[in-house]
């Protein structure tokens, strides 16, 4: 599967961080640790380098294959890579496992050093604000100042505009991508009943399920499924499924018959395989919590105040969990702050999901705006 | 952001540089239709601007991020409302005018969002237009390029068409310049001769 354009294997790296993390919930972590990836060379200057903050689902992993799974490609490597959009030619790119998260980083699957148990369901909850400061302990550790930019799409994007917000001197550019300032009541419903779905099941046991050696995997699946469909747009649906039957006959029965519903069922059964039900609520919960405006009256030209990062912000047109016209809230609030902004709405059919495709001219359009980054 | 200046730009576009006059250095600017970006970039390399560049077409998105300028990509028809009222020093409409469905709504928008406007159009009064209607034909010229059947414009004006816009919609006439079609200045009869038409104005109070 390796192109001459793939970062070719690569290897997680891991640290540990003592210092304390106060977290915006009132609670801390007294200590941690990280899982993180990188990509191409950091230069003498240290000015080149770029941080890939990840969605709900994603990892570390953004390029790349593991030596022991060709089949483990990063889930942004059409993005990253040598000679692509985000070039690890010239750029230095990070990619880093979220606190909470289940791919290597302190979560709710991890012991806790207090009790030698696995935290479960006492593991703090986090936001998007505590995840900058995490990454921004990260980044000490490596030696970077400044960024020269922070890019994300989803709640990736979230915590891209978090970081110009909390430490605006650190980021040069913030590649906002498929996201939005804060989700509306509709959305916080959809991630509601994905958690109803994973507590209400009697394997959760309460988020204690590793105690009894088991998973949720009927909730997980079934949040997954529900996410799964707010990914996609009604339109791309059709065109992948439509009313295809897997059989030539209707079965007047409730097993799966149609070509949707069993694709559903295989990406949700997949995801209860790989993902920590616990995260899922932390992850969902703090895409909820996200809202910098609510510091300012709901006044989000008022939170921008702070930033000083140059912005490209993009939107899908078929977007309908994160539209474009939430996209175009955040431009309002820059460009009333006088930031150098571009924003991009690029036609697209695959809904949310738009993010991780290359659809009409979007990997140009960033490609050109990286290369007029300055390293 | 390094970006190499174009030197060729101002003689390939004298339009261009008949604006960047009128504009005083440093000044904050939105060009409505920026197409490739090209004058927003003049205008910064010559003038020292901040602003952006508003287009909908992705071909020339593009080459506005290659150019390196601000540009959001936005539907003129659907109005300014990411823009802020009085939050620019001039709101500029280079040749775009003519293409527009909702002439008068343009107008006022940037009447809002701007301290000043700046509006080029081709001047659909000069005598080579009126001598081919004349004729009995639809105009095709150096600054009307296109058939009746494949024209994006679908506002034509004159001169005088465009003034009495103007005091319609409380628009003060600040300045105007008026070009032959070899981009020379014209001073007499200036809706007979002039190919094109340019003019500074502001919100009348």
């Amino acid at each position: 599967m390796q192109d001459s354009k793939s970062v070719g294997v690569v290897t997680p790296q891991y640290v540990q961080i003592d210092k304390p993390l106060q977290l915006k919930s009132g609670l801390s972590l007294e200590s941690y640790h990280l899982v993180y990836e990188t990509y191409g060379q950091l230069n003498a200057a240290r000015s080149n380098a770029i941080l890939i903050c990840h969605a709900l689902s994603g990892s570390h992993h953004v390029a790349g294959v593991y030596a022991e799974n060709e089949k483990s490609i990063g889930w942004w490597d059409n993005m990253v890579g040598p000679g692509k959009p985000i070039d690890t030619n010239r750029f230095f790119v990070i990619g880093v496992n979220n606190l909470g998260g289940c791919h290597g980083s302190t979560g709710p699957a991890s012991i806790d050093p207090r009790t030698g148990k696995h935290y479960g369901a006492s593991f703090p909850v986090v936001t998007v604000e505590d995840w900058v400061e995490a990454q921004a302990q990260l980044a000490e550790h490596l030696g970077i100042e400044q960024f020269a930019a922070i890019v994300g799409g989803s709640l990736g994007g979230m915590q891209a505009m978090q970081w110009t917000l909390d430490y605006p001197e650190s980021v040069r550019h913030a590649l906002v991508i498929a996201a939005a300032p804060k989700l509306t009541a509709q959305n916080i419903a959809f991630n509601d009943v994905a958690r109803q779905a994973i507590m209400t099941d009697q394997e959760f046991y309460g988020g204690n399920f590793y105690a009894y050696d088991t998973l949720p995997r009927r909730g997980l699946r079934l949040a997954r499924m529900l996410g799964h469909i707010t990914y996609l747009s009604d339109d791309s649906m059709a065109a992948k499924f439509g009313r295809s039957l897997r059989k030539d006959e209707l079965s007047f029965g409730f097993d799966v018959e149609f070509e949707i519903e069993s694709y559903l069922r295989y990406q949700g059964d997949k995801f209860a395989d790989l993902f920590d039900a616990n995260s899922y609520l932390l992850m969902t919960k703090a895409l909820d919590y996200f809202d910098p405006a609510a510091a300012y009256g709901g006044d989000l030209s008022a939170a921008f105040r702070a930033a000083k990062a140059n912005f490209l912000v993009v939107s899908f047109t078929s977007d309908w969990r994160f539209s474009p016209q939430r996209s175009q809230e955040i431009v309002k609030a820059l460009l009333d702050n006088e930031l150098n902004v571009s924003y991009a709405e690029i036609s697209s059919s695959h809904g949310h999901d738009s993010f991780l495709m290359e659809p009409s001219c979007y990997h140009q359009l960033v490609r050109a705006y990286m290369d007029n980054i300055t390293i | 952001m390094t970006n190499t200046p174009a030197p060729s730009t101002l003689a390939l576009r004298p339009d261009f540089a008949a604006i960047a006059e009128w504009i005083k250095p440093g000044a904050k600017i939105l060009d409505l239709g920026c197409g490739d970006g090209s004058l927003l970039r003049y205008l910064r390399d010559t003038r020292n601007v901040f602003g952006y560049g508003v287009e909908i077409d992705e071909a020339n998105l593009l080459k506005c991020f290659r150019n390196g300028i601000n540009v959001i990509q936005n539907d003129l028809e659907a109005g300014l409302s990411s823009f802020a009222s009085d939050s620019f020093d001039y709101v500029i409409l280079s040749q775009t005018l003519q293409a527009m469905r909702h002439t008068e709504g343009i107008i006022q928008e940037m009447l809002r969002v701007g301290k000043e406007g700046i509006v080029s159009f081709p001047n659909f009064g000069n005598w080579k237009n009126r001598m081919q209607v004349i004729s009995g034909r639809m105009p095709v010229s150096e600054t009307l390029p296109y058939r009746w059947y494949n024209t994006p414009n679908i506002h034509l004006c004159t001169l005088g068409d465009f003034e009495e816009l103007c005091q319609q919609c409380d628009a003060r006439i600040l300045e105007r310049k008026v070009m032959s079609n070899h981009y020379r200045p014209v001073n007499s009869l200036p809706n007979l001769r002039g190919m094109l038409a340019f003019y500074r104005f502001e919100r009348r109070t």
